[in-house]
């Protein structure tokens, strides 16, 4: 093996790539939500739909989406193989166990939540993202020029209980995700020090909260006063 | 005080183990964890039984050889402490107590609560010390070291190898024993000259040994009977980053 190879095959080199594609993912969810927000703009969609059209075909757009993918990749990927090689490192499991005396939920249930997040995130890109880019959406005319109207879409899913509620709890997730994997991404970059973690601590309590409670806020609105 | 016991017996390596239930009667207070159990193992004794084999030696607190997972916690209910240190005084009468060995791949259980703990001699051996040569003994006072530097030293070389930290870590992570013995060198002028080597060494065995990743839960530094800190696994982090990027080992 290289010393390149050997680095990103050890457990520290593993969660060095899962901490920057954990925070780059982190700097994805809030351009996410900024366009999101459009959706609750009162112009019948316009925004949403033409800044829609636009990440669909900038290049700049598509090239970056190419890098979200590769991150969801490697996160992905190097999160099996360290929850896998954590389970077998304790083959025999302790008969009574307090762990809630040492350590928070959260932090002991990184692959739960990240698989909750690993389903929604099938279905999200099922129901709007697929759509969106490989066709099957309605038409809308927008200052004279046509726009696949996801807006439309997107308004329709988040009418339906359901959706909303699978939504909400993914959002939940999310937000237990981050609330341990913000804070731990720096630690595991060994970026550690008196003056600054407290407040990388505190940083990333408060975007989980409010990032999550954004995602979630908008197919709340729709549900209940569209 | 009397107790009931449930506590792990195994033959030998190979054998399958079991939790035995045994009742304990006239316990002091005062008595530590481990006199105890010596408590019962006489009993055991005079009975024609085979007494519970636990790993001890100082009984002060200070050589890390005793463990024992007790009620759910490495080392038991109490902070800070060495289960040889603990005392029957935090436990009630009646109360039902259950005492498992360290769980983890990398520590085999040997016999009933003793497992062995090798895997952190090897660790060690990896690259744990620093070479010294041999001519006169340089003035210790020559060498200045600034003394927050030297505190932060001596406290990651406080560990005593116990293995409480992998014992309570969700992953059996060995880092914080790791971080102990890497930033202890690191971090004076002596164990300067090896450090690049000596911390990528001391991880490939550590994975070697097949200890899990670290998750950051933080549960190894609640559970470390002498406060090793969470501070020490992200120096060894930047420690491994920095010999990773510029050592000269390919
Ligand atoms: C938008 C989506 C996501 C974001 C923003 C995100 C972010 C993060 C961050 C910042 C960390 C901390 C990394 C560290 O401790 O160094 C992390 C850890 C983790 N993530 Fe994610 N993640 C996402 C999706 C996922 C998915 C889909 C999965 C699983 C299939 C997943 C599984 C994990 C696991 C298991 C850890 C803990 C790794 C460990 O400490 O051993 N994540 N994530
Ligand atoms: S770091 Fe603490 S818990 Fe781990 S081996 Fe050293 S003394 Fe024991
Ligand atoms: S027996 Fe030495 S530390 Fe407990």
């Amino acid at each position: 093996m290289s010393w390149f190879t050997k680095t990103f095959s050890s457990t520290i080199g593993r969660k060095i790539v899962m901490s920057i594609t954990g925070l780059f993912l982190c700097s994805f969810l809030v351009v996410h939500l900024i366009g999101n927000l459009q959706l609750l703009a009162s112009d019948g969609g316009d925004a949403f739909n033409v800044y829609s059209a636009f990440m669909g075909t900038n290049k700049v757009i598509r090239f970056m989406e190419l890098i979200l993918v590769l991150g969801f990749v490697f996160h992905i990927y190097d999160a099996i193989v360290l929850t896998r090689r954590n389970k077998s490192a304790r083959p025999i499991d302790y008969a009574e166990q307090r762990p809630q005396e040492n350590s928070t939920w959260s932090s002991r249930n990184m692959g739960l939540l990240g698989t909750v997040i690993l389903v929604f995130l099938i279905i999200h890109l099922y129901n709007f993202f697929v759509p969106a880019r490989f066709g099957g959406l309605d038409t809308v005319s927008i200052d004279n020029e046509v726009y696949d109207n996801l807006y439309a879409e997107v308004i329709y899913a988040f009418s339906q209980w359901w959706y909303v509620l699978i939504y909400v709890l993914s959002m939940i997730a999310l937000a237990y995700h981050l609330i341990h994997g913000f804070q731990s991404a720096f630690q595991t970059l060994g970026l550690d020090h008196k003056k600054y973690t407290p407040f990388i601590q505190k940083f990333g309590y408060a975007f989980s909260i409010l990032v999550c409670l954004g995602f979630a806020a908008i197919p709340l609105y729709v549900f209940f006063f569209f | 005080m009397d107790l009931t016991l449930r506590v792990w017996r195994q033959k030998d390596r190979n054998a399958a183990g079991a939790l035995v239930t045994y009742p304990v009667k006239g316990i002091s207070p005062d008595m530590s964890f481990l006199e105890m159990l010596d408590v019962l193992n006489e009993d055991l004794l005079i009975r024609g039984e085979e007494p519970i084999a636990f790993d001890h030696d100082c009984r002060e607190g200070i050589c890390g050889m005793c463990s024992l997972f007790i009620n759910g916690r490495a080392h038991g209910p109490e902070k800070g402490t060495t289960t040889c240190q603990l005392h029957m005084r935090h436990f009630k009468d009646g109360d039902t107590i259950t005492i498992e060995p360290w769980r983890a791949a990398a520590f085999p259980v040997h016999k009933d609560l003793v497992v062995d703990r090798s895997a952190f001699d090897r660790i060690q051996q990896a690259g744990g010390y620093i070479s010294v040569n041999t001519g006169g003994v340089p003035d210790a006072n020559a060498i200045p070291i600034p003394k927050s530097v030297a505190d932060k030293a001596f406290d990651a070389a406080t560990c005593i190898q116990c293995g409480a930290c992998v014992a309570a870590c969700k992953n059996a992570s060995a880092m914080l024993f790791v971080s102990a013995k890497v930033s202890q060198l690191a971090l004076l002028p002596q164990g300067k000259t090896e450090r690049k080597t000596r911390v990528e060494n001391m991880v490939a065995q550590m994975d070697k040994e097949g200890f899990g990743a670290c998750t950051n839960t933080g549960a190894c530094a609640a559970e470390c009977p002498v406060g090793i800190s969470l501070e020490n696994i992200n120096m060894l982090r930047s420690e491994y980053i920095l010999a990773k990027a510029t050592s000269e080992n390919l």
